[in-house]
């Protein structure tokens, strides 16, 4: 056995070296912590994106002028700025807007990451809002229905399987895109891996694992989302 | 029990209603009849407000909804519309689809909800039909199923918009019927149809709508027999022929 993993030479010497590996999984704990963080921030920031991309979605598929205003800026701000930068100012600007407000990293990581993929669920939920026929809401109008009442029991019930794939593929970026966090020190996964693998330079089997555990939290997801866009255009 | 009061309604350049006055009595059975463009939707649409009049007032059973903060949601509860293409809600089953707007709008409870709307569906004869969805019904299915929603409100006015003209020619008649059946009923009605026969025997008056202007304004009689514009000569030579 030693005798074949002397001969093949990476394994010996190198970023892939097995002492390296060996290394990572004597503090593998590290990477996991690194994980549950991550999950946390992933948990709350889709719900925070969730939130705001309903209702900022609603509000740019309505027909009042300053709600619509309003979505629209805000979709168009998120999505063209880097997420990298929004996070960076969130972290510097509030301690100078807000002296003595401490925000932990975990928080300013969830409000960056639902305010980012917020904006993305928006325009999500406002395509679906439109891909109802104007019948269906000028009937539950009729009946006395208020906008916020028509929307919740008619048109948001229909336009949701026509938006459960794309939203499931916006979960999936979302967890990616926590790794952003790693920049303010946030203890994510990211954060954890790169922290551990500068220390000593075990770069190569940290961001192997690394890159292996956002799968198994993404995969699942993403054939999520597959299946959901079989049945929805089965129907 | 509705009232018209110079309204005007203008999409962009176009004026698709030209100050018309006009006052529903509370029982009255109210056709609007005209050729197409004439502005037959935006009129029946302004009486619960789905079209925003660009000037006038339109007073329903006593409320100004025209006025500042007017109660409109409230007052359409007692205004119910049938539409030419159903829209009765995909997702939810006929029985569902009648009891919903009690519950959620009216405030009503569910077991009295469900109880009248079974009887209205029983009324409009498809009972057997409370637990399907809309897809699994016939074009004249789902419309009386439409009816029987608008009637589970219990309303003061019913709106009909053209209702048989997206159905195929053998569902018209089991539509009408309903509709007849419940014109012998002290309910307002306002019908918007190209259904002559209908006019004749449902309606107790008839207004003539052309390019947006009220020409005729009558009892079916007069409308048919003696029509004072050649517009409406003209119109109903071609349509009766
Ligand atoms: N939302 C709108 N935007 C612009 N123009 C409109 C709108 N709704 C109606 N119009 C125009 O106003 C006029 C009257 O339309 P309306 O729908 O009331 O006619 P109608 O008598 O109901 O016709 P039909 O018999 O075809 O249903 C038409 O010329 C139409 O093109
Ligand atoms: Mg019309």
């Amino acid at each position: 056995m030693s005798d074949i993993i002397s001969k093949i030479g990476f394994l010996q010497q190198g970023p892939f070296a097995i002492p390296r590996w060996e290394a990572l999984f004597a503090n593998i704990d590290v990477l996991g912590r690194g994980a549950l963080v991550t999950l946390l921030v992933s948990t709350l920031g889709l719900a925070l994106a969730l939130a705001l991309g309903t209702l900022i979605g609603m509000m740019s598929a309505s027909h009042v002028r300053p709600a619509k205003a309003f979505a629209r800026a805000y979709v168009e701000f998120f999505q063209n700025t880097p997420l990298l930068i929004q996070v960076f100012m969130l972290y510097n600007a509030i301690p100078i807007l807000y002296p003595g407000l401490f925000i932990p990293v975990i928080v300013i990581g969830i409000l960056g990451v639902g305010m980012y993929h917020g904006a993305y669920i928006a325009e999500v939920v406002r395509a679906g809002i439109q891909s109802i026929g104007r019948g269906q809401l000028e009937a539950a109008i009729s009946q006395g229905f208020t906008y916020v009442g028509a929307m919740r029991y008619i048109i948001i019930p229909q336009a949701m399987r026509i938006v459960l794939p794309p939203l499931t593929n916006q979960a999936v970026s979302l967890i990616k895109n926590t790794s952003v966090i790693a920049i303010i020190a946030g203890g994510d996964l990211m954060y954890a891996g790169d922290s551990f693998a500068g220390r000593f330079g075990h770069y190569g089997p940290t961001y192997i694992v690394v890159g292996l555990l956002y799968f198994l939290m993404c995969f699942p997801l993403a054939r999520l989302a597959h299946r959901l866009e079989v049945r929805t255009r089965g129907n | 029990m509705i009232e018209l009061v110079g309204v005007n309604k203008h999409f962009g350049s176009h004026h698709a209603l030209k100050d018309i006055n006009l006052e529903v009595p509370s029982g009255q059975k109210l056709v609007i009849i005209g050729p197409s463009g004439s502005g037959k939707s935006t009129l029946i649409r302004c009486m619960n407000m789905l079209e925003k009049p660009s000037s006038g007032q339109v007073i329903v059973d006593g409320v100004d909804l025209t006025a500042h903060r007017a109660p409109i949601a409230k007052v359409r509860q007692s205004v119910a519309m049938v539409f030419q293409q159903f829209n009765l809600y995909p997702h939810k089953t006929v029985l569902e689809n009648v009891s919903l707007a009690p519950i959620v709008v009216s405030g009503v409870s569910k077991e009295e909800a469900t109880e009248s709307g079974f009887k209205y569906l029983e009324r409009v004869g498809l009972a057997e039909k409370a637990d399907k969805y809309p897809a699994q019904l016939s074009g004249g299915q789902q419309q009386r199923v439409a009816i029987a929603r608008a009637l589970n409100m219990h309303p003061k006015v019913m709106l009909f918009d053209e209702p048989t003209s997206a159905l195929d020619p053998e569902m018209i008649q089991e539509v009408l019927e309903v509709i007849i059946d419940l014109a012998h009923g002290g309910i307002t009605m306002v019908v918007v149809t190209h259904e002559m026969g209908f006019a004749k025997e449902a309606a107790d008056r008839v207004i003539f709508l052309d390019d947006g202007n009220m020409l005729e304004d009558g009892t079916p009689e007069h409308f048919f027999e003696n029509p004072e514009h050649d517009r409406t000569k003209l119109f109903l030579s071609k349509i009766l022929r």
